[in-house]
């Protein structure tokens, strides 16, 4: 490879080796070794960092100041860590209108009061017009551990919860675009996960949110680390109307397609009813399923993520290998 | 037409009654006995679904066929486009996304520098490419059209528009095929095993079912329309099977609420008006005489071939060891090919088939490989 491509960034395999090739080599320690959402620091102190760059800014049901709060959030949630502060760096186009910054700004505010975190420090850059796309933003999170994540303690039986329906924010900034004429009315999730925080200390094992690659890609790479096959049954898997729609429109499998406000679960066994039931009375939960399990099909092998189509049927899932849309986070 | 809940073409309460006729009757039929999903469509929605693992189990044997525009279009038309794009300046290249992917040897057209002022768009349908021209005068706009006769009357009408409003800097890069005639190609080469025949859905909404009537009256062999959806699916397969037990072959319509026997005769018309079949080279199956299409000469103002002088014959030979060509032909299922999974996978693909979505390699690749063995 000798240029940057755009699949790179896509979220699936080919950055998850663009990582261990080229990054990993020359960079990396014991922290960065797993490529870990966050950095698990001494002193049960988290740290993670994500840049933003979804076009356009504004999207129905959020815009690039809600996307990089919540997703820094997410981050640190997942990890098992309370977010507390966060980090906020601009780097704006000349030639951006200042009401729209000023909107951004807005829901930065909110969106971290929302989520509990305090931005602490930032940094602002201007760029010549054409050296960048009117305004990306790059946000750090730091977080308190109260928990650690614990992929070795998954066991066969272990169920996987979904906490709500899958590809809203790909669509709303698809639909935002303007792209393929679509005009369907639908939201995106962007939404802080802190809900899900309560659930590390009742036994959850692990969690990851649902980002670029989608389930399929996150639950591939989940599977890949465990001596067991992985099921998940389409007809339990929850899906709004509109995707559900535009994904037979556009030939596009919500299973790869983003969200910013979903999370995916491993609870176990004896737990995961319950856990379920506590999820689903949160507003941000009300949707969510059990959509599979740790150590099935029977004919499945370690390693393997594989579904059971609502035909009855059994494939295997690959995480994402090249570009699905570009830009939307 | 009141379209039917889609949710009982995917149901496995009404899948599964049908899989285990299909199971009754095969049991009965030289094992295996070997179908061939003509669509790329069927050959995706087959793996899709998982039914190809549940077929297989009944002891069918789903063969792809060459029905998918971006396998058989050979590489001498992805390079006349990347030639074009990186040599006219002011250009807009409008390309269904699978088409950009290809490997050439000037490389995919997706990773060619355009030349000044020119640039790649990826675009669902040619009214986006035509939209565009209209907006941007200054620039030439070549649509660069790969399809069957379900995208043929779009590319048509299109051309039309461009017509009637006078939109002369717009063209179109022509890689427009027939399905019927490399069906009779592969029979006359008697080099296929193929033993009935799943026709696609939507070329027929257009060709209507009398296009393949030649099948059963010439080769014997039975044959049915089928949709897209797991349930029609299955039934044009239970169909295909019953003439078999009954030595009946027919062309059966499977796809009713869809198809008719006559097709479309709006877009038929269309088709017509503006292109005329020719001879066409196709990857993997070489020369077909008419099996494709090209501009009428009242229309021939709108054809990038002659209006930037390309050469889409220069055909290349595949990469050293891709046997696209012998998948396209159904023999050889793609785990079976020395590249499959070793150096051809869709990260860097070798071949065409391991680049379109609806890719006999493409979809073996993502849905059914297993680690370390063949496919199911």
């Amino acid at each position: 490879m000798s240029k940057i491509t755009l699949e790179l960034g896509s979220g699936g395999r080919m950055m998850r080796d663009f990582l261990a090739d080229t990054i990993l080599p020359l960079l990396g320690n014991r922290y960065l070794e797993d490529l870990p959402d966050a950095g698990r620091l001494p002193g049960g102190i988290i740290f993670t960092t994500d840049g933003y760059v979804v076009d356009p800014p504004f999207f129905p049901g959020g815009d690039i100041g809600t996307l990089c709060v919540n997703g820094t959030v997410n981050d640190l949630v997942v990890s098992g860590a309370s977010p507390r502060f966060l980090s906020l760096s601009l780097i704006l186009e000349e030639g951006l209108a200042v009401e729209d910054l000023h909107r951004i700004l807005k829901s930065i505010g909110q969106a971290s009061r929302k989520a509990g975190v305090t931005v602490v420090t930032g940094d602002t850059k201007v760029v010549r017009k054409g050296q960048g796309d009117k305004i990306f933003i790059v946000t750090s999170g730091i977080g308190t551990s109260i928990a650690r994540p614990a992929p070795s303690r998954i066991r066969k039986g272990d169920k996987i919860i979904l906490t709500g329906t899958l590809g809203e924010h790909s669509l709303a900034v698809m639909t935002a675009r303007g792209e393929f004429g679509l005009s369907a009315r639908v939201r995106s999730d962007c939404a802080p996960l802190v809900f899900l925080l309560p659930f590390w200390k009742k036994g959850v094992l692990w969690m990851r949110d649902v980002t670029r690659g989608g389930l399929a890609t996150i639950l591939s790479e989940l599977a890949g680390t465990l001596p067991y096959p992985v099921l998940i049954r389409e007809d339990r898997i929850p899906l709004s109307r509109a995707v559900r729609g535009a994904s037979e429109l556009l030939g596009i499998d919500p299973l790869f397609m983003a969200c910013e406000g979903r999370a995916v679960v491993v609870a176990p066994e004896k737990k995961a009813e319950g856990m379920l039931e506590q999820i689903r009375r949160h507003p941000l939960g009300k949707k969510a399923a059990i959509i599979g399990e740790i150590g099935h099909p029977a004919e499945g092998r370690p390693g393997e993520l594989l579904l059971e189509t609502s035909t009855g049927g059994l494939r295997l899932l690959e995480p994402l290998t090249s570009e699905l849309l570009p830009r939307i986070c | 037409m009141k379209t039917p809940d889609i949710k009982a073409f995917r149901d496995r309460a009404s899948i599964e009654p049908v899989l285990r006729e299909i199971a009754r009757r095969a049991s009965r039929l030289p094992s295996p006995f070997r179908i061939m999903e003509v669509c790329g469509t069927h050959t995706m929605a087959l793996h899709k679904y998982g039914l190809a693992r549940q077929l297989a189990e009944t002891g069918l044997d789903m063969i792809s066929g060459p029905g998918c525009p971006v396998c058989i279009t050979p590489d001498g038309y992805h390079e006349a486009a990347v030639k074009l794009l990186t040599e006219t300046e002011n250009l807009v290249l409008a390309s269904f996304g699978d088409m950009t992917r290809v490997p050439t040897r000037v490389g995919p057209i997706r990773n060619a520098v355009p030349a000044r002022g020119s640039q790649l768009r990826i675009v669902y349908s040619p009214a986006e490419a035509l939209e565009e021209a209209r907006g941007h005068p200054e620039k030439e706009v070549v649509f660069y059209g790969a399809g069957f006769e379900t995208t043929i009357p779009a590319i048509a009408r299109t051309v039309e528009a461009a017509g009637e409003t006078k939109t002369a800097n717009f063209s179109v890069l022509g890689a427009l095929w027939l399905i019927p005639p490399p069906l009779r190609a592969l029979l006359e080469s008697g080099k296929t095993a193929v033993q009935g025949f799943l026709y696609p859905g939507h070329v027929s909404a257009v060709i209507g079912t009398r296009a393949y009537d030649f099948i059963p009256k010439t080769y014997g062999l039975p044959g049915a329309v089928a949709g897209f959806e797991p349930g029609d699916i299955v039934l044009g397969i239970l169909s295909v099977l019953d003439q078999a037990a009954s030595g009946r072959p027919v062309v059966a319509n499977a796809y009713g609420r869809v198809v008719r026997d006559e097709g479309n005769p709006r877009a038929l018309e269309i088709m017509d008006r503006i292109f005329e079949p020719c001879d066409a080279l196709w990857r993997g199956l070489g020369e077909i005489p008419g099996s494709g299409l090209r501009f009428r000469k009242a229309w021939i103002a709108y054809d990038a071939e002659r209006k930037f002088r390309l050469d889409v014959r220069s055909s290349a030979d595949d990469v050293a060891g891709c046997r696209c060509g012998d998948v396209l032909r159904g023999l050889l299922s793609p785990p079976q090919c020395p590249l499959f999974g070793v150096s051809c996978s869709p990260d860097s693909p070798k071949g065409p088939c391991m680049v379109s979505y609806e890719g006999a390699c493409l979809v073996h690749f993502k849905f059914a490989r297993r680690k370390g063995t063949p496919h199911v």
